[in-house]
């Protein structure tokens, strides 16, 4: 090329410069990209979905509603308490449970349980549900969230291992986290 | 003295910056402006100077872990002389800087300093208070007390809400399943790397685009920004009636800065570090997570009774506004009834509907 051509060699380096630089960029952003979205794109390991035990089942007296505590499957060694998760359960007969996660369904906060009510209170914005997890009042659009259970060997075995929010399919989707009312 | 001059005299020929900042310092602004409505932005730059020194001194001790972050702050309110107040300077100037950069856009809005040719300044002052707000919550979420786990747990869950990707969105704040050590080095990348550097990018730009364009002047009934003629005559006001920002405009804001520091460490002094006393986790929360005041108003909304068509889901609702699926009315109290008949009669068209002093609430 030259410059009666309309491009000097000197401006065609810098074009090729720049197109090489433009490939390379491309090059290294794939794998950033990929590294950053890997909580979302890689496979769900094990332990999103696992069945996973809150002790006998004497600890959980007929007609009563317990707070119960479950190490999340999935953790590291330096995600200290947080790993531990909290869940409310409700035995309703011998063989008969609801579990249910102590998020609000409304925004994720912590629901109580007042026995005096027979009421989950939940502390930020008003969200109240019934006993078995129905919506009372408030703002949540539906009731509380429940794990699927099961009994094994004298044990309460809940399928958990994945925060529940509202959006979430498996805590919609029927066979999953039932949806209360 | 002669030796700091010959020291300066060394620098500035090789810096080239003396003329520059003498010509930024000595710029003429508007008289109208050296005014205290002009010093909010000033202060917000001050307040963020103080973050970006009491954020250094706190990260020499603070532990990103999450099974020791909230150790690190016991050792930093306890066993660091006096890191109780750095980390009370640090959260106080938080709240201060979020203040302060809400009021300077509303002065802003107000003086309509948005319009041609500082639209861009606007925008870009609007991302910078969003990137405040960024700040304020990446930084909370550090303290990894129970108020950041579950303030945590509300973004997840107005993150899930969003349209397709929510579920997508939640794992890729939280960096995972559960909020864990995942969700509190990331939250440690905002704080520290992130976010701040679009801070400074965006002070940068907004600080050029101010000296550039020059501070807009007092807004005057009847004077109407023309885009032909605007800049002509800007650069006359300033030139015939201007004065110069240093030391004319610049003495309210050193003062009003001031006063703002003295503020930021008087509520330390006073309140102490921003702190819920208790570490994070959702095991052991139930005697922990108390509700604030604001929870009693919502307690009376949650004792109004719930609608007869409770089952119906949220989306049916407007479906089913009038009559449940079954037949049985929504109870929604007599003021609603009443409102509710007013809309019905002036949609038929009647001129005499009662209430007629306010327009249609339902409208």
């Amino acid at each position: 090329m030259s410059a009666e051509n309309g491009m000097s060699r000197r401006a065609a380096l810098v074009k090729l410069g720049v197109l090489l630089n433009s490939a390379v960029g491309i090059f290294l952003a794939v794998p950033i990209v990929r590294y950053l979205l890997s909580p979302v794109t890689r496979q769900k390991k094990f332990g999103y979905d696992s069945w996973l035990s809150l002790g006998a089942l004497d600890q959980f007296p007929t007609g009563q509603t317990r707070l119960a505590t479950y190490r999340n499957p999935l953790v590291n060694d330096w995600d200290g308490e947080t790993g531990n998760i909290a869940c409310w359960v409700r035995r309703v007969d011998d063989q008969t449970f609801q579990v249910f996660a102590i998020n609000c369904a409304h925004l994720g906060c912590p629901v109580r349980w007042f026995p005096q009510s027979s009421l989950f209170m939940c502390p930020c914005h008003g969200g109240a549900y019934y006993q078995d997890g129905s919506r009372a009042s408030g703002p949540p659009e539906r009731g509380l969230f429940q794990y699927r259970y099961k009994i094994e060997d004298g044990k309460l075995l809940i399928k958990a291992g994945e925060m529940p929010t509202p959006g979430q399919p498996v805590a919609n989707k029927a066979g999953g986290m039932r949806t209360c009312a | 003295m002669r030796l700091i001059q010959k020291l300066g005299n060394w620098f500035d020929l090789r810096l080239q910056l003396g003329t520059p900042i003498r010509e930024t310092a000595m710029h003429r602004v508007p008289r109208e402006t050296a005014s205290w409505f002009y010093v909010f932005g000033s202060a917000a730059l001050t307040v963020f100077m103080v973050q970006l020194v009491t954020g250094m001194l706190l990260a020499l001790i603070y532990v990103p872990s999450a099974g020791e972050a909230w150790n690190s702050l016991q050792t930093l309110n306890h066993g660091i002389s006096l890191g109780w107040f750095i980390r009370a300077l640090h959260g106080w100037g938080s709240n201060f800087m979020v203040a302060i950069v809400l009021i300077h856009m509303v002065q802003v809005f107000l003086f309509g300093a948005y319009k041609f040719p500082r639209e861009l300044t606007w925008i870009v002052g609007v991302l910078l208070l969003l990137v405040t707000l960024g700040m304020a919550f990446t930084g909370q979420v550090l303290r990894f007390d129970q108020d950041a786990y579950w303030g945590l747990g509300i973004g997840a869950s107005i993150a899930s809400r969003v349209p397709v990707i929510g579920p997508w969105a939640v794992n890729l704040m939280l960096g995972g399943p559960i909020i864990a050590g995942a969700t509190l080095s990331r939250f440690f990348a905002l704080h520290v790397f992130v976010v701040p550097g679009l801070l400074i990018a965006f002070v940068g730009v907004h600080l050029l685009m101010v000296l550039k364009l020059g501070i807009n002047e007092w807004p005057m009934p009847g004077r109407i920004v023309r885009r032909a003629t605007y800049m002509q005559e800007y650069h006359e006001l300033t030139q015939k009636e201007g004065v110069p920002f240093v030391p004319n405009a610049v003495w309210k804001d050193i003062l009003f800065s001031g006063f703002i520091l003295i503020a930021i460490a008087v509520c330390a002094i006073h309140f102490g570090p921003l702190w819920s006393g208790w570490p994070t986790g959702s095991h052991d929360y139930s005697d922990r997570t108390t509700p604030r005041l604001l929870f009693f108003v919502a307690v009376c909304f949650a004792l109004v009774p719930a609608p007869a068509c409770r089952d119906a889901h949220p989306a049916d609702w407007p479906r089913h506004r009038n009559h449940c699926p079954h037949g049985a009315p929504i109870r929604r109290g007599r003021r609603g009834e009443e409102l509710e008949a007013q809309a019905d009669c002036r949609a038929h068209g009647s001129s005499d509907c009662g209430g007629a002093r306010h327009p249609d609430p339902l409208g």
